[in-house]
């Protein structure tokens, strides 16, 4: 019951949030800012997360195959297909939605008990598409650049690490993550990435609009929206992968 | 000028505004005043539609606003200007882009005339100059004077006002009295105040209605209160001993 009136209730959101933009040049302002905030900002955390589990994974997929009957590329290409398929398109987004997913719930939920978003409704404005639609957009143009980032350096630190500690050589790091590449694999990555920004940044606002109460009211909706926002991404993770990976 | 008719609130089992209805009038000063709790701001809220009346009409010049559709809505809010209790500026935006903020919505002015506007504004409200300043670098009594800055910024026809002299020192209050005061005046717009300054009462009340637990209790304006016969109306009035001394205690 209780969950049914949480999905009728983000739908009716949603459907306020892709309302007509009351002001273009308004909404292209936030976007921009939006992009700023949610992408370049996450930047730093992304680069550094990537460069070390491309290099774990390499270690440890050289320590696994340590076997003569291992063919020479397996390391690097267990690394880059274990990087494109999962680490940056999942594991990423879910570390971004504990980043963006709390703090567009806490900005959003501390707006509406400090009445900001009454102040905005006032004056005629749609509080939900202004607040919300530009995080939605900025989010799911430039997560996938976050997201081919993160697997560029993913790799780049499998290769830097692996062959430094001597885990792999280099002619073997590169032959790996050559080896049986099939491009249409990048579209399920990237329709993950794209869906999974929509997660974030949408369930996180809706736990913050909701808000109501003080300021423990605004804790709890940031937890929810990181909880929640988490499984989602996880739900929606088993779905597309049967739906593109299932034969 | 907005009509209220018969409008009933319950909050759970509270009922909050007991059909309450009374007419402000373009171009007053219209008070509501009473004790804490009594249902001001919920009146106050109701009449903007931030919260949904259980029943009653609220008709703004002769419209029935909760009845109207979103986009009709829209344009009646898009004449209100608001300085809510607690001020409600964006705390992401500095000074001159919360007050900017109508303009940049609802205006095709150039940025000039924007800027311009915003100082116009800023200096009734004595903020000259502190432009850049984020609200939380301002004091209690300056976001609130900012807030109304913000509020007559796109020329409202009807301006609400909930405490708007709170936590201000009582010569500021006078000024921003009077600054309400002389905008309503001068652009002829509805002004709907929620306080319980006497001080205000006395000063700008055209048009009072006095809320006594949801109710409307008495309504008249500043000659007629200090004679009241009405018991609670004058337990509020002559609450302190100073008002006693000031006013004079009258005969009962
Ligand atoms: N959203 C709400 N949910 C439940 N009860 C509420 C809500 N808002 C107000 N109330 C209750 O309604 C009553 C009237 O509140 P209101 O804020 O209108 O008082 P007020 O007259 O503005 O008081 P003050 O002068 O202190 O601001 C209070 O008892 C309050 O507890
Ligand atoms: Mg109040």
């Amino acid at each position: 019951m209780n969950l049914f009136f949480h999905i009728g209730r983000y739908f009716m959101l949603l459907y306020r949030v892709f309302a007509r933009p009351q002001k273009h040049s308004v909404y292209m302002r936030q976007i921009i800012f939006e992009i700023n905030n949610i992408g370049i900002s996450s930047l730093p955390i992304i680069a550094i997360i990537s460069v070390f589990m491309g290099g774990i994974i390499t270690i440890q997929a050289a320590f696994g195959f340590n076997s003569p009957w291992v063919p020479l590329y397996a390391v690097g290409f267990t690394t880059r297909e274990s990087i494109m398929l999962e680490f940056s398109p999942t594991i990423v987004c879910l570390i971004l939605a504990g980043k963006v997913g709390s703090n567009i719930a806490s900005e959003i939920g501390a707006m509406r008990i400090t009445e900001q978003i009454d102040a905005l409704e006032i004056m005629g404005i749609n509080s939900a598409g202004y607040l919300i639609f530009p995080k939605v957009a900025a989010a799911v143009i430039i997560f996938p650049f976050l997201i081919a980032l993160s697997m560029f350096l993913g790799i780049w630190g499998g290769y830097f690490m692996g062959v430094a500690s001597g885990a792999c050589t280099e002619y073997e790091y590169i032959f790996g993550i050559q080896a049986f590449f099939e491009p249409w694999k990048l579209y399920y990555s990237f329709t993950k990435v794209i869906v999974f920004a929509f997660i974030i940044t949408s369930v996180s606002a809706y736990f913050g609009y909701n808000t109501s109460g003080g300021a423990l009211e605004v804790g709890k909706s940031s937890t929810n929206a990181v909880v929640y926002s988490s499984i989602l991404i996880l739900l929606f993770g088993l779905i597309l992968t049967n739906l593109f990976l299932n034969r | 000028m907005i009509e209220i008719k018969n409008i009933n609130k319950t909050f759970g089992d509270r009922q909050v505004v007991k059909d309450v209805s009374f007419t402000f009038y373009k171009g007053k000063t219209n008070l509501i005043i009473g004790e804490s709790g009594c249902g001001k701001t919920t009146i106050l809220k109701l009449m903007v539609g931030l919260h949904k009346a259980d029943s009653g009409e609220i008709l703004y010049d002769g419209q029935n606003f909760p009845k109207l559709s979103v986009n009709e809505q829209e344009n009646v809010r898009k004449k209100i200007g608001m300085l809510f209790q607690g001020g409600a500026l964006f705390d992401s935006q500095t000074l001159e882009e919360n007050v900017q903020f109508p303009l940049d919505m609802f205006t095709d002015l150039t940025k000039a005339e924007k800027l311009e506007r915003v100082n116009f504004c800023l200096e009734k409200v004595q903020l000259v100059g502190k432009n850049k300043l984020y609200p939380a670098e301002l004091s209690g009594g300056m976001k609130k004077r900012a807030a109304l800055a913000r509020a007559i910024a796109n020329n409202p026809s009807y301006l609400f006002c909930d405490e708007p002299n709170s936590g201000l020192d009582p010569k500021t209050s006078i000024v921003i009295d009077n600054l309400i005061k002389n905008i309503t005046d001068e652009f002829n717009i509805t002004t709907i105040i929620v306080t319980h300054d006497m001080n205000s009462v006395i000063e700008i009340g055209d048009n009072i209605m006095f809320v006594h637990k949801g109710e409307n209790w008495w309504t008249g304006d500043k000659s007629q209160i200090l004679k009241t016969k009405n018991q609670e109306l004058f337990d509020f009035v002559f609450a302190s001993e100073f008002m006693k001394q000031v006013l004079g205690t009258p005969s009962k």
